[in-house]
C-alpha cells in the first residue's frame, strides 16, 4: 500500500477510536457532575419516594457500564432519548439546530477562510510595506473586541441607528433561503471579523517563514514574480499550520458561537446546549458534547490529512 | 543596534504603560477601588475623569484595578499555556511513534469538548478562585497551541540538519532547544500574542457568563458586562474598558509582529 | 369637562378604575350617573380596537426547556404562553378585583369550607370539543397529583374533594379560605380537555390564540381562534412570543421594529431611550419584590440582634435609585405592599440607620469573621451590584459582610434554599394569606428564611378563615409585624414592571398582577390602522 494511503486510513481508524473515548469520557465525566439527572428534575420539590420512583423509571438505577453501551448504541442508531426537561425528542429538536449552526457556520467560513488566505498572501507579498500594515492594522483591531462588544457595537450601528438590516436573527422552519441569508447577515459579518484575523495572520507568518528557505530564494533568483514564488512554491509548504489555524477556527464555527447566538437571537446549538447545561438536562449535554466532538474530530482529520498530502517531503518518503 | 519601527515603539510604550499602571495600581488610583463617589453612570468632570460606573464607583480607578487583574491573569495564563504546549509539542514532534500518538490524541480528546463548555463545567464544580481561573485557562488553551508548536515542529524534523543531528546522536533535549525551538520561533511569537488577546477576551467571556473574579473585584471584560447596558448608548463605563481591552490587544500585537520580523531576519542569514 | 373627570375618564377607560368606581367619583364632581355612563362609553370608543395583522413580543425568560405543559410553566415566557392560548375559572382584575372567564358564579358556604363555581356554557375548545364542568375538575384534579409536578400544588392540595354536576363545580377545602376564588386565577391552572391528562403539553385550551409553532426558547406562534366565546379580544389575526433572554438585544429589536412589545427594560437604559421616537416605556408598580434573605435557624443569623444589624444597615433609598432606576418603591423587611388588599399602611418603614446597625452588632456578640452574602447576577436584575451596595453600607456600620458571586448554573438549586444568606426575588402573589402561605409560615416548602412562629402560623390560619375584613386586616398587621421584627428576610425593594410598549400599539392598559399586562398583552391590545 502506498505509505500516504497507509498514513490516510490510520488516521481515520485513529479517529473512530478517539470518538469511541470521547464518548466514554462525555458519559462518565457528566455522570460523574455533583447530583443525578432525577433529582435535577424533581428540584426542591424531591421527596425520597419521588426520586426512587423517577429513578426506576429512567433507569438510573442499572449498573453504569450498562447505561453507557446502551447509550452508546442508541447514539450510533440515531435515538437520542428525550430532554428530561421538557420530554421532547432530542434528535428533533438537535437536528433543527444544528442545521442552523451550520448554515451560520458555512456561510461565515465561505466568507472569511478565502478572506483571510488572500489577505495573508497580500501581506507577506507586500511585508512590512504599507498594504501589510493596513490589512494587519485592521485585522488586529477586529479581533481585539470581546465578541460581545463588537456584537452590540454592529447590532446598533447597522440595525438600530441605520435600519441597513434585521436586528434579530431569527430563523424558523418554512422561511425561505433568502430571507434566511438575509436574517443571518449580521452574525456573520461579526463571526468573520472574529475568526479573520487569526487565520490571516497565521498565513502570513508561516509564509515569510518558508519565504526565507533556500528553495525560495532559488526561485526568486530564476526570475518568478513574487506573487508566483509566493503562491507555487511557499504556500504549499506552509499549507500545514494554516489549515490547522483554520480548522481550529471552522471548529469554533460550529462549536463556540454562544455568545454571537445570544446577541442576535439565533437559534442554534450553543444557545440550546448552554440552556440545557444550566438545568442539568443530562442526556441533552451528553448528546451535544457527542455530535461538538464529531464535527471537531472530523475537521481534525481533514487537516492531518491535507498536511500529509501537502508534505512533500512526507509524500515521498526516502 | 536596528532602529525600532514606529509601530514597535508606540507598541512597546503602551504596553509597557499598561503594565507599568497594572503594577501600581494601589498607588496610581484616585479612589477606593469599591468606593462609592457617585450617581449612576454620572459624565465624565474633573473629578472623574472617565465618569462613574453603574452603581456610582469612579469608573478611572475600576480601570486601574481592573487592568491589574487582568493582565496578571491573562499573563500567567499565557505563559502556563505556552509552556505546557510548547514542551509538549516539541517532544511530541521529535520523539515521534507512540509518544507523539498518545499526547496527540490527548490534547484532540480534551480539544474535542468546547472549551467554554468544558470551562464553566470544571469552573463551576472547582470554586472560582484566581488561581483556579489561571490553571484552567492556562491548561485549555496549551491544547492550542500544542497543536501549533507540533505542526511547525514536525515540518523542521524532517529536515536535513535535524536528521544530521540525529545522526551525529544527539540528544533529544539538544535537537529541540538548539534546532527545532530556533526555526518554529517565529510563527509561535506571532501566536503568542494573539494568545495573550485571546486569554484577555476569554476572562471577558467568563464574566459574561458570571464566572469570572469576585467582586467587587472586576477584569476590564468583567467592567464591560457590568455597564453593557450603556454600551449602545455611548455611556463612557462600557465603551472604556472595551476601548481598553483593545487598545492592550493591539499594543501586545505591534510588539509580537516586530519581535516576530527580528527572528526572521535573523534566520534570514542562516539561510544564505 | 374638568380637568379631573378627564383624567378619571381616561383611567376608567383604561380600566385602571372600575365602572361602578367612576360613577361614584363622577358624582362627587357633580355628574349625573346617567351622564357619567355616556361619558365612559364615548371614552371607551374613542380607542375602537383594529382588527389583524400580525402582533409580536420580545420576551425575556424563556429557555430550550420549556413545554407547553401549563403545570410546568415557572417562568415569564411559559407564563405568557399559558395566559395567550389558555383560560382560567377567573381572573384578578387590574384594581384587585375577581373577575369571571370561565366561571359565570361563585358562592361560598358560611364558613368559606365549600365553594361552588358555575361553569360557562357553549365554550369550545380549540379543538371542537365542548368545555364542561368534567374537564375543569380533571384539571384540578391533574394538578392535586404529585405527578405532574404542578407549579401550582400548594394552592390546590388544600382541596378535599371535588364534584362536578351539570354546569356546577363543587370544591370542599380541608380548612376555611375566603380568598379561594383568587387561588383559580393562578396561571397554571388553564382548563384542558379532559384535564390534560392524556396529553399535558397538548397547547389546547379555551383562549383566544391557537398554538400553531412551539419553538421552546426561540419562537412560539399563534393564530386567531375563530370560535372563541370572548368578542373583547383577540384582535389580531396572528400573535407570535419571540425569546429574546438578551437585555441590549430585545432593545435593539423593539427599536428597530421587528417586535411591538417588550418584557423587563433594564430601568438603568430608561433615561437613556428618552427622546428616541416610536415607542413608549411602561411602568407599572406590582407586588414583586427583591430580598435578601437570611436563615433564622443557622448561625450567625440565628441571632436576632444580628439580623436586625443588617436589616439596619442596608441603604434602601439608594437602591431603588441606583439598582432600580427610581422605578419600584423601598421595603420594609415583610414581603406586602399597598398592592395588597388589607395592607396595614400604619407599619412605620424601616430607616437606613448605621449608627442603630453598629450598636445592634455589637449587642448580637458576633466574633468579626466575614458574613458572607451569596449572590448571581440571575438571583435577580442587578442582584450583584445591589450586594455590592449592601457591603458597602454594612462596611460603614462597621459589619464584615462578604459577598461571594456564584454562578447562574445551578443558582436556584445549589445556593437558593441551601445557603444560610443568599440573594433572591418573589414574583408576589395576588393576596397576602398565597404569599405568606408559600413562603413563611412554618411547614412552607419554600420557607427560604427558616422563620418558624407558632403565633404567626396561628394568625394565618385564622385570617384565612376570617370573613371579617376589619378583624383580618388587624390579623395581617400583626404578622406583618412579625415578619419584619423578627423574621430572616432583608427586603430593601418592591420593583416595577417596566416595560416597552411601540407607538402602533393600541388597547395597553396598567395591570401590574404579573408583567405584559397579567399576560394579556397580546390578546387585549392591537396594531393600530
Amino acid at each position: 500500500m502506498h505509505p500516504v494511503i497507509k498514513l490516510v486510513v490510520q488516521r481515520l481508524a485513529l479517529g473512530l477510536l478517539l470518538m469511541l473515548a470521547v464518548s466514554a469520557l462525555i458519559f462518565f465525566g457528566v455522570e460523574a457532575l455533583p447530583g443525578d439527572a432525577a433529582q435535577a428534575m424533581l428540584g426542591q420539590s424531591a421527596t425520597p419516594e419521588a426520586l426512587a420512583n423517577l429513578r426506576e423509571k429512567m433507569g438510573l438505577n442499572e449498573p453504569m457500564l450498562w447505561r453507557y453501551g446502551h447509550w452508546l448504541f442508541g447514539f450510533m442508531t440515531g435515538d437520542m432519548g428525550v430532554a428530561l426537561t421538557n420530554g421532547e425528542s432530542i434528535a428533533k429538536a438537535v437536528g433543527g439546530r444544528l442545521g442552523n449552526t451550520l448554515f451560520l457556520a458555512f456561510w461565515a467560513a465561505l466568507i472569511s477562510v478565502p478572506l483571510a488566505i488572500t489577505l495573508g498572501l497580500v501581506a507577506a507579498r507586500y511585508n512590512g510595506r504599507w498594504p501589510d500594515r493596513l490589512i494587519s492594522g485592521i485585522t488586529l483591531a477586529t479581533i481585539s473586541l470581546p465578541e460581545f462588544v463588537a456584537g452590540y457595537l454592529v447590532l446598533y450601528i447597522l440595525a438600530v441607528k441605520l435600519h441597513w438590516f434585521p436586528a434579530m436573527s431569527m430563523v424558523f422552519p418554512g422561511m425561505g433561503v433568502f430571507e434566511r441569508l438575509s436574517a443571518i447577515i449580521l452574525p456573520v459579518i461579526v463571526l468573520v471579523m472574529v475568526v479573520l484575523a487569526h487565520m490571516m495572520r497565521m498565513t502570513r507568518a508561516a509564509i515569510l517563514n518558508v519565504m526565507q528557505s533556500a528553495y525560495i530564494e532559488t526561485a526568486e533568483l530564476k526570475g518568478l514574480s513574487p506573487l508566483t514564488v509566493i503562491w507555487r512554491h511557499a504556500f504549499p509548504n506552509a499549507i500545514a499550520p494554516v489549515v490547522n489555524v483554520v480548522m481550529l477556527n471552522l471548529a469554533y464555527l460550529v462549536v463556540g458561537v454562544v455568545v454571537v447566538e445570544v446577541v442576535f437571537v439565533y437559534p442554534g446549538m450553543g444557545q440550546y446546549l448552554v440552556d440545557h447545561v444550566t438545568k442539568r438536562d443530562l442526556p441533552v449535554v451528553q448528546a451535544c458534547g457527542m455530535i461538538f466532538a464529531a464535527v471537531y474530530i472530523g475537521l481534525n482529520i481533514f487537516a492531518d490529512v491535507v498536511s500529509i498530502l501537502a508534505n512533500p517531503r512526507l509524500r515521498h518518503p526516502k | 543596534m536596528r532602529r525600532i519601527p514606529i509601530s514597535a515603539l508606540i507598541g512597546l510604550i503602551l504596553t509597557g504603560g499598561f503594565f507599568f499602571v497594572a503594577i501600581f495600581a494601589q498607588l496610581i488610583a484616585p479612589y477606593r477601588m469599591d468606593e462609592l463617589v457617585g450617581g449612576v453612570w454620572d459624565p465624565i468632570s474633573a473629578t472623574h475623569w472617565l465618569g462613574t460606573d453603574s452603581i456610582g464607583r469612579d469608573l478611572l480607578t475600576r480601570m486601574i484595578y481592573g487592568a491589574q487583574v487582568t493582565i496578571f491573569v491573562a499573563t500567567c495564563a499565557t505563559i502556563l499555556s505556552f509552556v505546557t504546549g510548547s514542551v509538549l509539542g516539541f517532544i511530541a514532534a521529535t520523539a515521534g511513534g507512540w509518544v507523539d500518538q498518545a499526547l496527540s490524541r490527548l490534547v484532540d480528546l480534551v480539544m474535542a469538548i468546547p472549551t467554554l463548555i468544558l470551562s464553566l463545567v470544571i469552573l463551576t464544580a472547582l470554586d472560582v478562585t484566581m488561581i483556579n481561573l489561571i490553571l484552567v485557562m492556562g491548561f485549555l488553551d496549551s491544547t492550542r497551541v500544542f497543536r501549533l508548536s507540533r505542526a511547525v515542529a514536525v515540518d523542521i524534523t524532517v529536515m536535513d540538519y535535524v536528521e544530521a543531528a540525529r545522526l551525529r546522536g544527539e540528544k533529544q533535549g539538544w535537537i529541540i532547544f538548539s534546532e527545532v525551538l530556533p526555526n518554529a520561533l517565529s510563527p509561535l511569537v506571532a501566536e503568542l500574542g494573539l494568545r495573550f488577546i485571546f486569554a484577555v477576551l476569554f476572562i471577558s467571556t467568563l464574566s459574561f457568563l458570571g464566572l469570572g473574579v469576585q467582586p467587587p473585584l472586576a477584569d476590564w471584560g468583567g467592567l464591560v458586562k457590568e455597564n453593557s447596558a450603556g454600551l449602545v448608548y455611548g455611556i463612557p463605563a462600557a465603551l472604556a474598558p472595551a476601548i481598553a481591552i483593545a487598545a492592550l490587544a493591539i499594543s501586545v500585537n505591534l510588539v509580537a509582529d516586530w519581535v516576530l520580523s527580528r527572528t526572521t531576519s535573523l534566520k534570514g542569514g542562516r539561510g544564505a | 369637562m374638568s380637568n379631573e373627570l378627564n383624567h378619571l375618564l381616561a383611567r376608567a377607560s383604561k380600566g385602571l378604575m372600575s365602572r361602578r368606581d367612576f360613577v361614584g367619583r363622577a358624582g362627587a364632581l357633580g355628574v349625573s350617573a346617567a351622564m357619567a355612563s355616556t361619558l365612559l362609553a364615548t371614552a371607551a370608543r374613542a380607542e375602537e380596537p383594529v382588527k389583524g395583522g400580525l402582533l409580536r413580543a420580545g420576551m425575556q425568560g424563556g429557555e430550550s426547556t420549556n413545554t407547553l405543559d401549563p403545570a410546568l410553566a415557572a417562568s415569564p415566557v411559559p407564563f405568557m404562553v399559558s395566559m395567550t392560548y389558555g383560560d382560567t375559572l377567573v381572573d384578578v382584575s387590574p384594581t384587585n378585583e375577581i373577575s369571571y372567564r370561565l366561571a359565570e358564579e361563585i358562592s361560598s358556604s358560611a364558613d368559606a369550607k365549600e365553594w361552588k363555581f358555575k361553569i360557562r356554557q357553549g365554550v369550545e375548545f380549540h379543538n371542537g370539543k365542548t368545555m364542561t364542568a368534567e374537564d375543569v375538575v380533571a384539571t384540578l384534579k391533574r394538578h392535586t397529583d404529585e405527578k405532574s409536578q404542578s407549579g401550582a400544588l400548594g394552592i390546590v392540595k388544600g382541596i378535599t374533594d371535588m364534584k362536578a354536576e351539570g354546569d356546577m363545580v363543587t370544591l370542599t377545602l380541608d380548612g376555611p379560605n375566603a380568598d379561594l376564588p383568587f387561588l383559580m386565577a393562578d396561571y397554571h391552572l388553564i382548563i384542558q380537555p379532559g384535564g390534560g391528562v392524556e396529553n399535558p403539553a397538548e397547547g389546547v385550551s379555551t383562549g383566544a390564540y391557537k398554538v400553531t409553532s412551539f419553538e421552546p426558547g426561540v419562537r412560539i406562534a399563534f393564530e386567531k381562534n375563530a370560535n372563541d366565546w370572548d368578542s373583547t379580544r383577540g384582535h389580531a389575526d396572528q400573535v407570535e412570543i419571540i425569546v429574546i433572554n438578551d437585555n441590549t438585544a430585545r432593545t435593539a429589536a423593539l427599536q428597530s421594529g421587528q417586535i411591538n412589545m417588550m418584557n423587563r427594560v433594564d430601568p438603568k437604559i430608561v433615561g437613556l431611550l428618552k427622546g428616541a421616537p416610536g415607542f413608549e416605556v411602561k411602568s407599572a408598580a406590582g407586588r414583586g419584590h427583591y430580598v435578601f434573605i437570611m436563615h433564622c435557624d443557622a448561625a450567625p443569623f440565628d441571632n436576632k440582634d444580628l439580623r436586625m444589624a443588617l436589616k439596619l444597615a442596608i441603604n434602601r433609598d439608594e437602591m431603588v435609585q441606583k439598582i432600580l432606576g427610581g422605578f419600584g418603591a423601598v421595603g420594609n423587611d415583610f414581603p406586602i405592599n399597598s398592592a395588597y388588599p388589607l395592607f396595614d399602611e400604619s407599619i412605620p418603614q424601616r430607616p437606613f440607620d448605621p449608627i442603630a446597625a453598629a450598636e445592634a452588632y455589637k449587642k448580637s456578640g458576633h466574633d468579626g469573621s466575614p458574613i458572607v452574602l451569596q449572590v448571581a447576577e440571575g438571583a435577580f436584575p442587578g442582584a450583584v451590584e445591589a450586594a455590592q451596595l449592601f457591603q458597602q453600607s454594612a462596611n460603614a456600620a462597621g459589619i464584615p459582610l462578604e459577598i461571594k458571586r456564584e454562578p447562574d448554573d445551578g443558582y436556584w438549586t445549589n445556593v437558593w434554599n441551601v445557603s444560610p444568606f443568599c440573594a433572591s426575588y418573589w414574583g408576589g402573589r395576588p393576596v397576602q394569606d398565597q404569599m405568606y402561605s408559600t413562603a413563611y409560615v412554618s411547614t412552607a416548602e419554600w420557607n427560604d428564611t427558616r422563620f418558624k412562629n407558632a403565633r404567626f402560623d396561628e394568625l394565618l390560619l385564622a385570617a384565612r378563615g376570617e370573613l371579617d375584613q376589619v378583624k383580618r386586616k388587624a390579623q395581617y398587621s400583626e404578622m406583618a409585624n412579625l415578619v419584619r421584627d423578627d423574621g430572616g428576610v432583608i427586603l430593601p425593594m418592591f420593583n416595577n414592571f417596566v416595560e416597552i410598549v411601540a407607538d402602533n400599539v393600541g388597547g395597553w392598559i396598567t395591570d401590574a398582577n404579573q408583567e405584559l399586562m397579567n399576560g394579556k398583552a397580546l390578546q387585549k391590545c392591537w396594531l393600530k390602522a
